[in-house]
């Protein structure tokens, strides 16, 4: 579906911009659909996370919003949320997947608290708004990466991003409190730029795991390259029921959350059990 | 010819004086923001862009709107609107610049902002908004200049020109075409995802940008002997009217679509402008007020009998920029982000300073206005110096 609509764009922007004739339009047609790009070209890293794994007040998050926090040194302005950078946080499920509804789901699951971050999709509207190129779409594995260089601070990804994961500096982050001194090797940012969450392309580039993925025991989150069809991820993804944000924007959003599993959804007495032994790890 | 702004009576003078006072406590302020950021602003992680980039769009429609004297003008060779004409484009040159301005003053790194044309970006509609008013800029600073240094010289306009003149006609309505797709083209913003975007701004325009010309028109039948006729007068009120008509009908049909589909993410938008939403009903009375005025302003404009009174045409045109002013000038680009794209309500009033960094941006346009408006009037030696 994907390929079709972008060969479907490319040709409404070949006949667009020719003043071509009507052969040349059908030529194109058919020099686009004979060339079909490869199936998978490098990488695309995807994460899982599994929300059967994580309870309320769960010390585990605390442990991977830090993990993050720490490694990026991301600026605590929580008692001022006007100012709040934010590249991993939680919502509770309700929220976090307000526009698809859940009726009379359990209380417990309703308030579960869900992990948040860049989406990477792989349609992303926030790259096709920037006017700089100061946030693009890595080809060759799907990051959405940023260079708080170039950003002139515009705000217009912060406006396109249906998820509500990208952040600007209102306030000098350098000033905030919490940052270690000296701060992590991770360059710091200045006010007036947008920022987000790069899935670690520090990390990835010495073939280490996001720094939240690392801080997890039990495959909480789970990392991985969706075009290696032995990758662990894309085997999560075969055996379970796998939901993701506002998939009817079209923006592939590469960020996966198992909600419940289809076997255990059916009986409800054990999936309480399961639930609740598998919450209480931490 | 710029020498002729720099003469003036006592009044011209306090005027400019008053209007530089601003500028100044202005650019105090915008040094601040520069310096802390823009957390002097009422902005935050959810209401993103709020009253610049909102006078921002409502200006870009004033700028528009000159090809309502130009068209008809050069167009239909309409000769009623000859005075007229010159007046619109001195409008559009400093609605423009303030437009820039409101985007500049937004920017959180404004000294980057070459990053613009050293990284061009044509999926960006940022980029394209860019190069359009640029270029609109451009048309009108040398279509006034050579068309205002002919009639100096007591002659016609020089062959050459008539392209160009013609060309701005298309540009005028791409400007604000262009910033209509800014925010039509959101998969996140429910609230400006509609296709009737573009086309209630360009109604809303040329309904508030020719109000705005004959309320300086009439301003400027009282200080100078310049008169842009009755003709003139009574054909720009019936485009305004005409105009008014159309967006308000635009703005039925959005509230149609909206709620009688009743698909929630297009109602909450409505709801948080009308009623409130959460506990949050800071546009509500404005938008109320907003609405009556539209009505009042329909009632006085289609009246042939008050339409043709002066003093109720004034009114008329008071109504119609207040009314168009709230829609486009607070609500439209406020209520986008409330409800956020998670659903929250985060409320948004701008503060002091980013009240008085805007009202500096409008202090430079007037100040622009003035100039070029004298200008425009030494040439044509209709000062009155008794009286002004």
């Amino acid at each position: 579906m994907k390929s079709s609509r972008r060969r479907f764009l490319k040709f409404v922007g070949l006949s667009a911009a020719g003043v071509v004739g009507s052969t040349g339009v059908t030529r194109t047609v058919r020099a686009v659909s004979e060339h079909e790009p490869p199936a998978s070209q490098g990488k695309r890293w995807a994460m899982v996370i599994d929300l059967r794994k994580f309870s309320k007040d769960d010390a585990l998050i605390d442990k991977i919003i830090s993990a993050c926090n720490t490694a990026h040194n991301i600026p605590d302005f929580s008692d001022d949320p006007k100012n709040e950078v934010k590249w991993i946080w939680t919502e509770d499920f309700e929220t976090a997947f307000h526009s698809q509804e859940f009726h009379f789901i359990r209380e417990d699951l309703k308030d579960k608290p869900t992990l948040l971050l860049c989406n990477h999709c792989d349609n992303p509207p926030c790259t096709r708004v920037c006017p700089t190129e100061a946030t693009w779409k890595r080809e060759s594995d799907g990051v959405v990466m940023m260079d708080w260089h170039r950003c002139i601070g515009c705000r217009y990804c912060v406006v396109a991003c249906p998820y509500g994961s990208r952040s600007f500096n209102w306030k000098n982050p350098r000033t905030a409190s919490n940052l270690a001194n000296p701060p992590s090797t991770y360059p710091t940012r200045m006010r007036g730029v947008v920022e987000k969450c790069t899935f670690c392309d520090e990390r990835l580039a010495r073939g280490q795991q996001p720094a939240c993925v690392e801080a997890c025991s039990n495959d909480e989150m789970v990392f991985g390259d969706l075009n290696d069809p032995g990758s662990k991820v894309r085997q999560i993804l075969a055996e379970h029921l796998a939901i993701r944000r506002k998939p009817e924007l079209g923006t592939q959003p590469e960020i996966y959350y198992i909600v419940e599993d289809p076997r255990t959804l059916q009986e409800v007495a054990p999936a309480v059990e399961v639930f609740e032994e598998e919450g209480g790890h931490a | 010819m710029l020498e002729k702004a720099l003469t003036g009576s006592r009044s011209y003078w306090s005027w400019i004086f008053v209007l530089l006072v601003i500028i100044g406590a202005g650019v105090a302020c915008w040094f601040w923001q520069f310096h802390e950021g823009l957390t002097i602003t009422g902005l935050s992680r959810d209401v993103v862009w709020g009253f610049y980039i909102a006078q921002f769009t409502f200006l870009v429609g004033v700028a528009a709107s000159a090809v309502m004297v130009v068209l008809p003008y050069y167009l239909h060779d309409y000769k009623a609107f000859g005075k007229m004409t010159i007046l619109g484009e001195f409008l559009a040159i400093p609605a423009v610049i303030m437009c820039m301005l409101f985007i500049f003053v937004d920017m959180g790194m404004p000294n980057r902002i070459l990053n613009v044309f050293l990284h061009p970006s044509p999926h960006s509609m940022m980029f394209w908004d860019t190069i359009a008013l640029g270029g609109y800029l451009l048309l009108n600073i040398i279509i006034s200049h050579w068309t205002l240094s002919a009639e100096r010289r007591e002659e016609p306009p020089p062959r050459w020109l008539k392209p160009i003149i013609l060309l701005s006609i298309p540009w005028a309505v791409s400007i604000h075409t262009v910033t209509a797709f800014l925010y039509a083209g959101l998969a996140a913003r429910p609230f400006w995802l509609t296709a009737i975007l573009a086309p209630r701004f360009l109604a809303s325009a040329f309904a508030a940008g020719p109000a705005i010309l004959l309320l300086l028109a009439f301003f400027v039948r009282r200080v100078s002997t310049f008169d842009p006729g009755k003709k003139a007068i009574d054909a720009l009120a019936k485009i305004v009217t005409y105009a008014m008509i159309i967006n308000v009908f635009f703005v039925l049909m959005e509230l149609f679509t909206a709620l009688y589909s009743d698909i929630p993410e297009h109602v909450t938008h409505f709801q948080f402008l009308f009623v409130g939403l959460d506990g949050d009903n800071t546009l509500a009375p404005w938008m109320w007020v907003s609405s009556v005025l539209a009505l009042v302003s329909l009632v006085v404009l289609i009246n042939p009998k008050t339409r043709h009174n002066y003093n109720w045409l004034l009114f008329g045109c008071v109504t119609v920029v207040v009314s168009l002013w709230i829609d486009k000038g607070l609500g439209m680009v406020i209520a986008g982000f409330v409800p956020s794209p998670l659903g929250k309500v985060v409320h948004y009033s701008p503060t002091a300073p980013e009240l008085m960094i805007s009202l500096a941006v409008y202090a430079i346009g007037a100040l622009v206005l003035t100039g070029l408006y004298k200008i425009a009037l030494e040439v044509r030696g209709q000062i009155k110096h008794i009286s002004y």
